[in-house]
């Protein structure tokens, strides 16, 4: 075996396994048939609760018994959320609140 | 090119800038990984082009160093991206009517463009279908272009890029707050940072999302006779804007 072979084969799994978690909603419900009302309930409201879910995914990694207690990260969350209140610009939140962090790890 | 064309393009582009920032970097840090493991350009062009999953590709160059075996490929593959399972049931309904595009708006379903495709708002002047299909496919551009940087030359970088994947903190974070303003009804919103948070300091940071989704789907759908009477008013209202 080539050893390309293996870590082609590892990308290949990998590949097909993530096309299958995208796709499986849409063989499962997407056909012809009428959609049960339950999924239809759930594409309205799951979202919102999706997107709450990753941004905590993405703080996920904090540690606040330690050094610097995630404060970096709480405090540029705080500027996304003044920001976007303030100028409700989407643009400007993400840049600001991003600027803030990058200064703020140095700082820490 | 059409006016409506153009149009469409632009307002494309203009959405996706955000995640432009964020897949730039991330795909460079994860170019560099890749070429530390002793891979080259062209494997990070292949992987970014036929797995295209963000937090994936980084288990993947662990899995890719270790020579780990197909089975244990595919279990953590399943697991990690279990989550996707459920974002496409947000979208069963929209993409029903995106006819060719379908399949690739399906594929291309990352985090990122789950976030941005369901917080927009088209305007008239642009086609909507057409405009979601860009989107994603930007993205991926822009995600396939960092990870090709990174493994070519992540290393001649001058400055610190340290700290810039926070952009995907704070695309999160501003989508939430648009979801929590245009909501008539907060409470999914609620259930979802609860049971996250919940069962973060339950299952711990690796583990949390898988049963965090099942908890939040289980609740709202406890909710559903209380919610359901709540948006159904709101649902009607938009059914005559609607047009994608």
């Amino acid at each position: 075996m080539a050893d390309w072979m293996h870590p082609a084969l590892i990308v290949a799994v990998t590949a097909a396994c993530t096309i299958f978690t995208r796709f499986f909603p849409f063989l499962l419900f997407g056909g012809k048939r009428k959609m049960p009302r339950f999924v239809q309930y759930l594409g309205g409201v799951l979202p919102a609760a999706i997107i709450a879910t990753l941004v905590v995914y993405c703080l996920k990694d904090l540690n606040f018994s330690l050094y610097p207690f995630g404060l970096p990260q709480l405090i540029a969350v705080a500027v996304v959320v003044a920001l976007h209140l303030w100028k409700t610009n989407t643009l400007i939140s993400i840049f600001g609140g991003t600027a803030v962090y990058m200064a703020l790890i140095h700082l820490f | 090119m059409s006016k409506q064309f153009a149009d469409t393009v632009k307002f494309a582009f203009k959405t996706s800038i955000p995640v432009l920032c964020g897949y730039i970097f991330l795909g460079i840090a994860f170019g560099i990984m890749l070429q530390n493991a002793g891979f080259s350009v062209l494997w990070a062009f292949i992987i970014s082009i036929v797995v295209y999953a963000g937090s994936m590709q980084f288990v993947l160059v662990n899995l890719l160093s270790a020579n780990a075996p197909l089975y244990t490929v595919a279990v953590m593959t399943l697991m990690i991206n279990s989550r996707h399972l459920f974002y496409g049931l947000s979208f069963i309904e929209r993409f029903k009517a995106m006819g060719k595009r379908k399949p690739y708006l399906i594929f291309a379903l990352t985090d990122e463009t789950y976030s941005l495709l369901s917080a927009v708002t088209f305007p008239e002047k642009v086609n909507a279908k057409t405009a979601a299909f860009l989107i994603s496919l930007f993205n991926q551009c822009y995600w396939i272009t960092g990870s090709v940087i990174g493994a070519a030359a992540g290393e001649l970088i001058p400055f610190d890029m340290t700290g810039i994947d926070f952009s995907m903190t704070a695309l999160f974070t501003v989508i939430l707050i648009e979801q929590i303003k245009a909501a008539k009804h907060k409470l999914p919103v609620l259930i979802g940072l609860c049971s996250a948070v919940l069962c973060l300091l339950v299952f711990g940071a690796d583990q949390f999302i898988l049963p965090s989704l099942i908890l939040t789907v289980t609740v709202l759908l406890l909710c559903k006779p209380y919610l359901l009477t709540k948006t159904a008013a709101k649902h009607n209202a938009k059914e005559g804007d609607s047009n994608g």
